[in-house]
């Protein structure tokens, strides 16, 4: 890390971002997407905050959590756009009001 | 200002201000492009935090991979995208409030916090003097991590499995190749000797 480039940088972009995701959601509620890119961004506040302590403490253990949250991310991406195409399939729509179909 | 902080800072800027179009542009595909940005920048602050190997697998992985997915997705599907932005307005407020509260929260934390000297003293995996970051990370990984790194494999072949099975359909009129019944055909049930009388044909 460079000298300058303090720990507190880095955790503030990352709660920005983390911030941002969280608000993402509430705002796009309709549109499963936006909400899943979303989600991406929070699990990408939480890997640059893994990394911004890594670097910190000269600590290389969270990197490797950082590489775990990268893979189980693209499953999460994955599976979640796979519900979303099959159900574009059975409802035509993929709004979230839609989504009521496990209602008792 | 030397020149990490001022890279640090482009960096920073744009990864929230990409983050920000993401959640806020009217057309998904845009947002998909937007997070592409936005994941290519932090890629850049990984790299000047020292975690080359990760801020390469971020490029390869997000933008090569699930933002390409995302992208399909999008234009796959045909969904009026603009009705879905009806009363977008309405939750924005209580969002505003979560939202703020939140960053508040997270900055007095990250404003506030003190590591303990004993934990600073003795990393778990320390980082190797004199050695690139890739090839200390495959040292671990390789090694103390090995469990964890095979389960990270089967996390991922689960999930293509899982995928393929959800996605996968048989059309009913459209004819397919099936192994099994052509191996088990008998030259019996399918071949027939004619004697042809010489003259006469069939």
């Amino acid at each position: 890390m460079g000298l300058e480039i303090g720990l507190g940088h880095y955790l503030t972009v990352a709660a920005i971002l983390f911030t941002l995701g969280v608000f993402g959601i509430f705002l796009n509620r309709k549109n499963v997407i936006i909400i899943l890119m979303s989600v991406e961004l929070i699990l990408l506040a939480v890997n640059l905050n893994l990394v911004a302590f890594s670097a910190h403490l000269g600590d290389l253990q969270g990197q490797v959590f950082a590489l775990l949250i990268l893979t189980v991310a693209a499953a999460e991406a994955a599976i979640g756009l796979a519900i979303l195409v099959i159900f574009y399939r059975n409802r035509g729509s993929i709004a979230v009001d839609d989504i009521n179909m496990m209602k008792g | 200002m030397t020149l990490p902080l001022f890279f640090f800072y482009v960096f920073g800027t744009i990864t929230v201000a990409s983050a920000l179009m993401v959640i806020a542009s009217r057309n998904p595909v845009h947002s998909v492009l937007f997070l592409i940005l936005c994941f290519v920048n932090s890629a850049g602050l990984f790299m000047l935090a020292g975690a080359e190997f990760l801020a390469l697998i971020l490029v390869v992985v997000y933008v090569g991979a699930v933002a390409v997915l995302f992208l399909f997705v999008v234009m796959m599907l045909d969904v009026d995208f603009g009705s879905m932005r009806q009363g977008i307005l309405q939750y924005a407020p209580i969002g505003l409030v979560v939202g703020i509260i939140l960053l508040l929260e997270l900055l007095l934390v990250a404003g506030s916090f003190v590591i303990s000297p004993e934990i600073a003293a003795s990393p778990a995996v320390p980082m190797g003097i004199g050695i690139d970051n890739t090839r200390a990370l495959g040292q671990i990984l390789y090694t103390r991590y090995i469990y964890v790194f095979q389960g990270a494999g089967a996390v991922l072949l689960v999930a293509m499995i899982g995928a393929i099975v959800l996605t996968l359909r048989h059309k009913p009129n459209v004819k397919r190749q099936d192994p099994a019944t052509q191996v088990a055909r008998r030259a019996s049930e399918t071949m027939e000797v004619v004697k042809v009388k010489s003259g006469q044909g069939l």
